[in-house]
């Protein structure tokens, strides 16, 4: 087992945190409590080091033909300043890793896939890219990137306010899932600004150089802890994507669960010039009939289910009829929910499922997807 | 941290009130601190009998699930009602309010197998 990383935030947290192990590295989990920091990025701010995700740059001539063979969406249709959500596939159309591309030029991109996925995410883009003989460069910069999150109804302003007037401008203009390039917040170098985040709230997702990271962490919370700003760890970035209903790569995905079962074709372009790696095996499963879905669910009393627990049609059944992927308690609905894979015939809506927490069965009703989704208006 | 003197504690973090031959049973404030935010408390009913070491019911926090264990063995003759509403009372008060379960000892006997304060305190900083 290699020894945990550590990303470049690490030393500014250390012993303020409680810390976790993710994806390779040492993780804060929680800083003041994980329902304390769900609720301040609901109702203002957090800000997190998610400097474990990996980073991948490709780009050359061949850059658009290799990645439409390597993911679902078609890259040729997003825009430079643009980033999509997007899967990459096993030949077998299980999941190898979910991830956002950015399209930094016509002939460059970056992908950002997740850290315990991106070793495998570098070896198969070189592997294709050898195999099916594609001129460009693949570079991982994951080592000398921090990446920040802030997030929350006053994350945007609080990023902005670090801004100079033109920066400021160019950052309120972002609409979401787009980004700007080499912005200048409190005298430090950003790489990249991004109106994308993992909560369901607005914010933006910030691109660092390692060494100038720190310098940014420490002026967003001088600056946005008067107006309720708060680091936050991995656990309340758990609970928050759970409620909007976001999949987490290892529980709604894996390389045995496809976006298809996890209900995420909005995601996977069938139309593309050339097909993707993995488009013939997933046309034959929605062809034959997706065998199971994932829902939503929403438990009775307080019991919280938590991913692997089974899931029953009824009560006093035997056989399951799915697993939950992920549950928790939802600290914005105060009732535990949970999304689950269950068998297709089982996914409708309006019905009541159960589940199993540790030897007693609880109602579960179906929910659409996702639990909470944030007011719109201005 | 608070390690009250007078209690009784186990290495598995629980903490005994002695009250005659009846013991007031609950979770540490080390352990709700490590716990984090808890948000499902699982009692036994009045009437159930536990063993030393063995467990008698859970803990839940936002992120884990986590056994309680028996530090002394006998029938639990109340429950902390109150925990099924507010298992965050954990949080708050882990020796006040927070409490779990009263246990009629069977043998007490078995307290001489728990640790004072100081000797908890020194288990939880090893």
């Amino acid at each position: 087992m290699a020894e945990s990383r550590h990303t470049p935030l690490y030393p500014l947290y250390k012993d303020q945190a409680k810390l976790t192990e993710f994806g390779g590295y040492v993780m804060p989990l929680q800083f003041t409590g994980i329902i304390a920091e769900h609720q301040a990025v609901r109702t203002a701010a957090g800000m997190f080091d998610v400097s474990h995700m990996g980073e991948v740059r490709v780009a050359g001539r061949d850059a658009v033909a290799l990645l439409n063979r390597l993911l679902t969406v078609d890259v040729e249709r997003i825009a430079v300043g643009a980033a999509k959500y997007t899967f990459m596939l096993h030949e077998d159309g299980g999941t190898l890793d979910d991830m956002l591309v950015y399209r930094l030029g016509n002939d460059e991109f970056l992908l950002v896939p997740n850290a315990a996925n991106t070793g495998r995410v570098l070896a198969w883009t070189m592997t294709v890219r050898a195999r099916e003989g594609y001129a460009l460069d693949v570079d991982d910069l994951s080592p000398g990137v921090a990446l920040l999150a802030v997030q929350g109804p006053k994350a945007s302003e609080m990023v902005r306010a670090l801004a100079g007037e033109t920066d400021q401008a160019r950052l309120s203009a972002l609409g979401p899932f787009r980004f700007v390039e080499n912005v200048t917040l409190a005298g430090a170098p950003v790489m990249i600004a991004s109106r994308t985040g993992y909560t369901g709230e607005d914010g933006y997702e910030l691109f660092i150089d390692a060494d100038e990271a720190p310098a940014v962490w420490t002026a967003l919370l001088a600056h946005g802890a008067s107006a309720g700003l708060v680091p936050c760890g991995l656990g309340a970035r758990d609970t928050l994507r759970l409620e909007a209903g976001l999949p987490l790569y290892g529980h709604e995905l894996s390389d045995a669960i496809s976006p298809l079962e996890a209900g995420l074709e909005a995601f996977v372009h069938w139309d593309k010039a050339v097909p993707f790696i993995g488009q013939a095996a997933l046309k034959r499963q929605k062809d034959a009939g997706i065998p199971r879905r994932l829902v939503g669910l929403v438990l009775d009393g307080r019991a919280p289910a938590r991913g692997g627990y089974a899931v029953y049609a009824d009560a006093a059944d035997d056989v399951p009829v799915g697993v939950v992927t992920s549950g928790a308690p939802s600290p914005t609905l105060g009732r535990p929910i949970a999304m689950a894979l269950v068998d297709a015939a089982r996914a409708g809506g309006a019905s009541t499922l159960h589940v199993d927490v540790r030897g007693r069965r609880f109602p579960a009703r179906v929910v659409p997807l996702p639990f909470y989704r944030r007011d719109r208006k201005k | 941290m608070e390690f009250p003197a007078g209690l009784k504690y186990s290495k598995e973090h629980e903490w005994v009130r002695v009250d005659g031959t009846k013991a007031y049973i609950g979770i540490t404030d080390f352990a709700q601190d490590e716990l984090g935010d808890i948000v499902y408390v699982e009692l036994p009913e009045v009437g159930a009998e536990l063993v030393a070491g063995e467990s008698f019911g859970s803990v839940e926090s936002v992120k884990t699930v986590s056994e309680l264990y028996a530090p002394v063995s006998g029938k639990v003759v109340e429950v902390n009602g109150r925990l099924a509403d507010e298992p965050e009372l954990v949080n708050r008060a882990p020796y006040a309010d927070g409490w779990m379960i009263v246990v009629e000892m069977r043998d007490p006997a078995e307290l001489e197998a728990l640790l004072d304060a100081e000797g908890y305190r020194a288990h939880v900083a090893e």
